[in-house]
């Protein structure tokens, strides 16, 4: 197998999820493209783990995948106390900050 | 004759997960429904957990099954449920400045596949790259113990983390 079929593969998939972050207006939207974005890595520190011959790769993915799984949690209650307090989680809406 | 034919086999494996995993997103970041989007979410997830199959790394492709497919869509759900998401289809989903992710996402395809191809354009990964659990954990406990331990309670903070945040006053 050619390695950059897997590279090219997870280029493609990183590119995906940035257009999801940029472009979607629901918070539990944008929060499943970040999870297409470290899966885009996964793909490529699995795929040069194979290319040198080393596990290193894939223990590196494991960690990837131990901190989508706390990313999630911790932005899952963010966005539910965001639909708390504005009943809404359109991140259009959320421009308290904006001067 | 076996090398050939193994060879073919895995090209065509590899374009069965690639379609998955391309038309998959596609649908992740475009589709109006967000259980759908969840749902191809699986589809997306599994496809990844094939190619890491397919690269040999058996306990990555099974965590992948378990912790993503078995774990984090299902936390989906329950945030798409509990935000009170309107099940089914909606307007509205996609920001009106869509086209600057368009190009934005078109500017990081087009770096990095240049890059790469650029880099690694006849790199070969062996036929064989087989990797065995009990490679994978010597290696974690011997080499990665102390990440490992700061990770499990890095995992720890953010649960509580998130019950303290979700917590009803």
């Amino acid at each position: 197998m050619l390695l950059n079929e897997f590279l090219l593969l997870g280029a493609a998939l990183f590119a995906i999820g940035v257009y999801g972050v940029l472009a979607r207006r629901n918070g539990v939207m944008v929060l499943m493209s970040i999870e297409l974005i470290l899966n885009a890595v996964n793909i490529n520190l699995v795929a040069f783990g194979a290319l040198h011959h080393t596990v290193v790769g894939q223990i590196f993915a494991l960690f990837v995948i131990t901190i989508a799984a706390a990313e999630v949690g911790v932005g899952l209650a963010i966005v539910l106390m965001l639909y708390r307090n504005r009943a809404s989680i359109d991140l259009d809406e959320v421009d308290a900050m904006r001067g | 004759m076996v090398f050939a034919e193994t060879m073919v086999a895995q090209h065509v494996a590899f374009g069965f997960i690639a379609a998955g995993v391309i038309i998959g997103a596609l649908r992740v970041v475009t589709t109006n429904n967000v259980v759908h989007a969840a749902l191809w979410l699986v589809v997306v997830l599994a496809s990844v957990g094939a190619s890491f199959l397919l690269l040999g790394a058996e306990f990555v492709g099974i965590t992948q099954i378990l912790v993503y497919i078995g774990a984090i869509v299902v936390l989906f759900l329950f945030g798409i449920m509990l935000t009170r998401a309107p099940i089914g289809h909606t307007v509205n989903l996609t920001s009106k400045n869509w086209p600057v992710g368009v190009v934005v996402a078109l500017a990081i395809a087009g770096v990095l596949g240049y890059t790469l191809i650029d880099a690694f354009g006849t790199d070969h990964i062996g036929n064989d790259t087989r990797q065995l659990t009990a490679q994978v954990s010597d290696t974690l406990f011997q080499n990665y113990l102390i990440p490992f331990e700061v990770i499990s309670v890095l995992l720890l903070a953010a649960l509580v983390g998130a019950i303290v945040l979700a917590r009803k006053e």
